[in-house]
């Protein structure tokens, strides 16, 4: 473990609470399985805050359970008038400096903690990704990559990624338990940023946290970690895909031409952002159909003619195609990887 | 006693009675039976939520309708259920505790009434009128300036019009707490109540306006086009979360400071002991209040202000902890050396310490601001403030209840159904919020309509709505408590408790001019000092004579209902201007009613010495 | 106090605002709301601040003010607040009829200063075309700025009101109170009008 926690990890109060704590949750999901420079950072201000916490608690049920077995009024008491203290100037003071030492020593690595995670990127050849959140998904544009995709988010292992968040409509918020905390992505000119530094491999569960509407539950998306060697394979996978290319079966075929006839208008295949719909350059690689289904074709279909029941109040259209087309639509859409780096080499 | 009188004369002269009392003893009723009302709407609210989470990926309601439970429970529990049930004790207990025969407006006492109760009634006609609010209660913008239904127009016209009463309440309570006191009674010989209920009143004061701007903003956004939250006109969406967070955070002060009152009342009468360290605790009061206005940015995090700001809020934030902190153990240390009664207004006081702990304890967890990265809108932030918020403000409220209902109703609450409500609602509430803290940190955020399969969260969920369960027996128990108390209690005495403040000094329930003399106050707990020179009665500071009474009146009520009207008119207009003819309809009569109110003398009666002196003193 | 020696005093005190205790409440009570109404024109100006620049391809502040006409109209409404000063000094001397012709002339002087304001919209609106919808800040100072004009229309419709109803009877210890937080009320909303006179017109020409 990192920095100024390291020496105080030995201490045995703190090291047990870390034990029953890391027990809680799914690995990838949970905060308290941190697997990334800032939930770990995190996660150290939180088992020094909840130690002093329990240290104070501790203090105060001492007193309280003395107090109501000693004080409490016994048979023949009920006439017995206690003496009636003002006060004691000595203990108001105690009970004030005691805690204020308290905060100070959880205050200073909280300021610190809030500096070192507010870095921006100073590098041109940082990796840097400009996040834009809309009703209820996610896009991830690569700067200077000429990559954009959405709802899964591929960064390289140990490295710092950048990101520039904005929303296309309401306010919502990036959080990915396991490798950071989270902030919002707010529409118009307040920009926020934030960076990323997976410490480990794995396909992470990213969610919405601000309220955006009937599906802000289902806003989900996943951050991809490969280590840097597939991660530069991917980028430059993604950077020669062709959205022309030709699908090798003909039922394919016939569902890029329903695609290209229905669906192009608000999807982008290739490296322009539309930014109606999600890009689906590499909808075959994806972990999940729209964030939260198994990526299987009767999913797809499904989607194509009803994604207003599965997620409320997007903004796609129904029926637009018939059952029929939407299978062919799948067919297509499934053969699009133009990577051989997916959520699978990460695991 | 006027009640039964009333009773005598008919329903119908019963309610007149009602709708035009300015005696701050009934408004005390109505705000009581309103928030009631509301508490037990909001309840639902919060089953049905919790019902939709039992299981990952139910169907129970829609996304939508989900939405709009949130909102409405968040909502209404604030400021529909929490402030009136509060406004309830103030008005019952403050004019009594200081020595007074009323407050110092009593005409604005009643109007702050309608206002709130007519605000109320707007928000929750969206249900019918299709769809309730579903931007949740922070309508954070531009979410709820581009939601499809009225829904958040409810919400603005609710919230503004009920906010308007809120705050004369407010300034009434200031005056009442500055002019009206009894002689003697100096600042430091205030009871605790009505110290805290005095900085309360100065929070509603300087909190509830800046509310009220970011209400006319949305509003004016959604009615009459400007552009303040739309950002292709070069608006700002921030803007609505500072203000909202300027009025809602010193909100929550609002909430919690009067029942910090009601402990101190509490713990101190149920010991037997003066209260340890009252000017600590005075100064604790003010400090909270005074912080309360330097902290809101710490809703905002994540909302990216930038590290500078970030540090400056987490840091003032904690600061808080130690005015808090000295109140617990002021608490404890009244205990401590006394002759504890578990009464059940003590044992929901008692119950509330560790909870309240508990809550503080998660308070200064999330004021480190790098950590509520992680721990921001999620359940953990739920926990929170449901272990401040119910675990102090509802705790506080009943032991308020059990404490004050004789100076209310004129009986003491059935003390065995008391404890039988106490121990469900106390179990199932940390069956519910406990393990919620633990659901937030394992990556579930709030205001989720449905959690997945395979996150880990289905057995905690699970656990806490079982624990809502609890929670609603429990209610369920103290409404029983209520109806049975009023049919087989006996009369309560003046001072059934061996109460310490000058409310016991007076009948359970009061004549309606409270005192028949003004007391005279030698020292903090009046009374008792009274009580320990062995005199049974306090010391009056006049010779008896004429006392000068308010008359009742219809106004407030009507004032209220035009903007009842109006408000419905704003809504509408923007599908149709012929709705506009409301809105001149509603601010007619409300203006009309104004006007009447201005030039028509209304000085009062006097009820005569010789009257007094025949006994009740009825007109 | 009976009632008859509120509405007919035999002799007025020379704070006849503060003689009574519901007098005395008011007095308390409308310094209180100022409180309040203080907190809500600083939410304003906030708001106002925040989006000064926001035009949103509009006019901006500097193209659109003419310090001129907000200068008269910033003449008036001080001048106004002096004529206020002098009707309560009448009323202290329990001097009716002057107290009348000063209240007189401040709401004339109000009513002028309207005048001037709705001009200055009106003309914002057709030679500009800003407007409450235009861009984010024709919404911040048409909302502050009218806020303020709708203090003054109703100060001045509860003044009209205060002199109406009072006319035939002169000054007692139950109107007086009410004659003093409506002067209270005509200088708060001076007050605030110099802030807006300095952070909206002087630094939206200047700054």
């Amino acid at each position: 473990m990192k920095g100024w926690m390291g020496k105080f990890r030995a201490l045995f109060l703190l090291g047990s609470l870390s034990l029953i704590l890391s027990g809680c949750g799914v690995d990838k999901v949970s905060a308290l399985k941190p697997e990334g420079y800032g939930a770990e950072l995190l996660y150290d201000l939180m088992i020094l805050s909840i130690a002093i916490m329990i240290f104070v608690f501790i203090v105060v049920m001492a007193i309280y359970t003395f107090v109501l077995i000693r004080y409490r009024q016994k048979k023949g008491q009920e006439d017995y008038i206690p003496k009636q203290t003002e006060g004691n100037k000595m203990l108001e003071i105690i009970w004030t400096v005691i805690p204020i030492i308290l905060l100070l020593v959880l205050a200073v690595p909280t300021v610190t903690a809030v500096f070192d995670l507010a870095e921006e990127s100073s590098d041109e050849a940082d990796i840097r990704i400009d996040v834009t959140s809309a009703q209820f998904w996610w896009q991830f544009d690569y700067a200077g990559e000429e990559i954009s995709t959405s709802q899964d988010l591929y960064i390289p292992k140990g490295e710092r990624v950048y990101l520039t968040m904005k929303s296309a409509d309401v306010i919502h918020s990036f959080w990915v338990p396991s490798i950071a905390g989270k902030i919002d992505t707010n529409p118009g000119d307040n920009e926020n940023t934030m960076y990323l530094e997976a410490t480990e491999e794995g396909v992470y569960w990213g969610q919405c946290t601000e309220l955006c509407g009937p599906s802000h539950s289902l806003m989900d998306f996943r951050v991809v970690v490969v280590s840097p060697e597939e991660y530069e394979q991917w980028v430059s996978d993604m950077q020669n895909a062709d959205p022309e290319a030709e699908p090798e079966t003909e039922v394919a075929q016939e569902g890029k031409e329903i695609f290209e006839n229905n669906c192009l208008s608000c999807h982008a295949i290739g490296s322009q952002p539309k930014g109606v719909g999600p890009n689906l350059t590499n909808f075959g690689d994806r972990a999940k159909v729209a964030g939260i289904l198994e990526p299987t074709k009767e999913n797809i279909v499904n989607w194509i003619l009803h994604p207003n029941e599965i997620k409320p109040g997007n903004t796609m259209p129904p029926n637009l195609v018939n059952e029929e087309e939407a299978g062919k639509v799948a067919e297509y859409l499934m053969q699009l990887k133009p990577s051989e780096v997916t959520p699978e080499s990460a695991q | 006693m006027s009640t039964a009188v009333a009773q005598k004369k008919g329903f119908g002269a019963f309610m007149w009675d009602y709708l035009t009392t300015v005696d701050h003893k009934k408004i005390a009723h109505l705000y009581l039976v309103a928030g009631g009302l509301f508490f037990l709407l909001g309840g639902l609210e919060a089953m049905i939520i919790r019902i939709q989470l039992i299981k990952p990926d139910n169907e129970f309601i829609s996304a939508g309708l989900y939405n709009e439970m949130i909102t409405m429970h968040g909502t209404t529990m604030i400021f529909l259920a929490a402030m009136p049930l509060l406004f309830a004790l103030m008005n019952a207990v403050v004019p009594l505790q200081i020595g007074a025969r009323d407050v110092a407006f009593p005409f604005l006492n009643s109007l702050g009434f309608w206002l709130f109760f007519f605000g109320g009634l707007i928000l929750n006609f969206s249900w019918f009128m299709g769809g309730a609010p579903d931007a949740g209660w922070t309508a954070y913008a531009p979410l709820s300036t581009t939601s499809p239904t009225h829904g958040v127009d409810f919400y603005v016209m609710g919230l503004q019009i009920s906010g308007a009463g809120t705050l004369i309440g407010g300034i009434n309570f200031l005056v009442t707490i500055v002019n009206m006191r009894a002689p003697g009674m100096s600042y430091m010989r205030m009871p605790l109540f009505t110290w805290t209920v005095f900085v309360t009143s100065t929070l509603i004061l300087f909190a509830f306006p800046a509310l009220t701007v970011g209400l006319f903003l949305m509003m004016f956004d959604r009615m009459f086009g400007s552009v303040f939250f739309d950002v292709a006109s070069g608006g700002n969406v921030i803007i609505w979360e500072h203000l909202f967070w300027i009025f809602g955070h010193p909100e929550v002060y609002i909430l919690i400071l009067p029942v910090f009152g009601v402990f101190s009342e509490v713990f101190s009468t149920f010991s037997k002991k003066r209260l340890f360290g009252y000017s600590a605790m005075v100064f604790a009061t003010v400090l909270i209040g005074f912080l309360g206005f330097m902290v809101w940015a710490h809703h905002m995090f994540t909302t990216g202000m930038g590290p500078v700001a970030n540090s400056i809020f987490a840091v003032t934030t904690m600061a808080i902890a130690v005015p808090t902190g000295i109140k617990i153990f002021n608490w404890l240390f009244t205990m401590w050396g006394g002759t504890i009664r578990m009464t059940t207004a003590m044992l929901w006081s008692v119950a509330f310490i560790p909870t309240f702990t508990i809550g503080g304890m998660t308070g200064v967890m999330l004021a480190a601001a790098a950590a509520d990265y992680q721990y921001h809108d999620t359940y953990f932030v739920v926990a929170h403030f449901h272990y401040v918020i119910v675990g102090g403000v509802v705790f506080g409220i009943f032991a308020a209840l059990h404490y004050w209902w004789p100076k209310m109703f004129g009986k003491v609450l059935n003390e065995k159904l008391g404890k039988w409500a106490f121990w469900p609602f106390f179990i199932g509430f940390h069956l519910t919020f406990f393990i919620q803290h633990f659901l937030g940190l394992m990556g579930m955020p709030r205001r989720y309509w449905k959690f997945l399969d395979g996150q880990g969260l289905d057995t905690g969920n699970l656990i806490s709505t079982i624990g809502a369960f609890f929670m609603a027996l429990g209610v369920i128990i103290f409404l029983w408590n209520v109806i049975y108390t009023a049919m087989k209690e006996p009369k309560a005495s003046a001072d059934p408790f061996d109460g310490r403040t000058l409310e016991w000094s007076i009948p359970s329930p009061p004549p309606f001019y409270n005192f028949k003399q003004t007391p005279l106050v030698r020292g903090l707990d009046a009374l008792w000092i009274e009580k320990s020179e062995g005199k049974k009665a306090m010391t009056p500071a006049e010779p008896l004579g004429d006392i000068h009474m308010p008359y009742g009146s219809i106004i407030p009520f009507v004032m209220s209902f035009g903007l009842f009207i109006a408000g419905f008119g704003f809504i509408y207009q923007v599908d149709n201007p012929v709705w506009l003819s409301l809105v001149f309809i509603g601010m007619g009569i409300t203006l009309g009613s104004m006007f009447v109110r201005s030039v028509k003398d209304d000085l009062g009666y006097h009820i005569h010495k010789e009257d007094l002196e025949k006994g009740d003193g009825q007109v | 106090m009976s009632n008859e020696d509120i509405l007919n005093p035999k002799q007025m005190p020379h704070e006849p605002e503060k003689a009574t205790l519901e007098g005395k409440n008011k007095f308390l009570g409308f310094w209180f709301f100022l409180g309040g109404e203080t907190v809500l024109f600083a939410s304003l100006f906030g708001t106002y601040l925040a989006l000064n620049d926001s035009t949103a391809g509009g006019p901006g502040t500097e193209e659109l003010f003419g310090l001129e006409l907000v200068f008269v109209m910033t003449m008036l409404l001080l001048t106004s607040s002096l004529t206020s000063v002098y009707a309560m000094y009448h009323m202290k001397n329990n001097n009716f009829s002057k107290m009348m012709v000063w209240l007189g002339v401040t709401v004339a002087l109000g009513f002028t200063f309207l005048g001037f304001e709705i001009y200055e919209f009106y003309h914002y609106i057709h030679e500009y075309e800003f407007t409450f919808r235009s861009s984010a800040l024709g919404s911040a100072f048409y909302t502050l700025v009218g806020f303020h004009g709708g203090h003054v229309l109703f100060g001045l419709l509860w003044i009209l009101t205060l002199m109406g109803r009072n006319a035939k009877r002169g000054l007692n210890l139950y109107n007086a109170p009410k004659f003093y937080i409506a002067s209270l009320y005509w200088h708060f909303i001076d007050v605030v009008w110099v802030f807006i006179f300095t952070v909206v017109y002087l630094m939206g020409k200047v700054g």
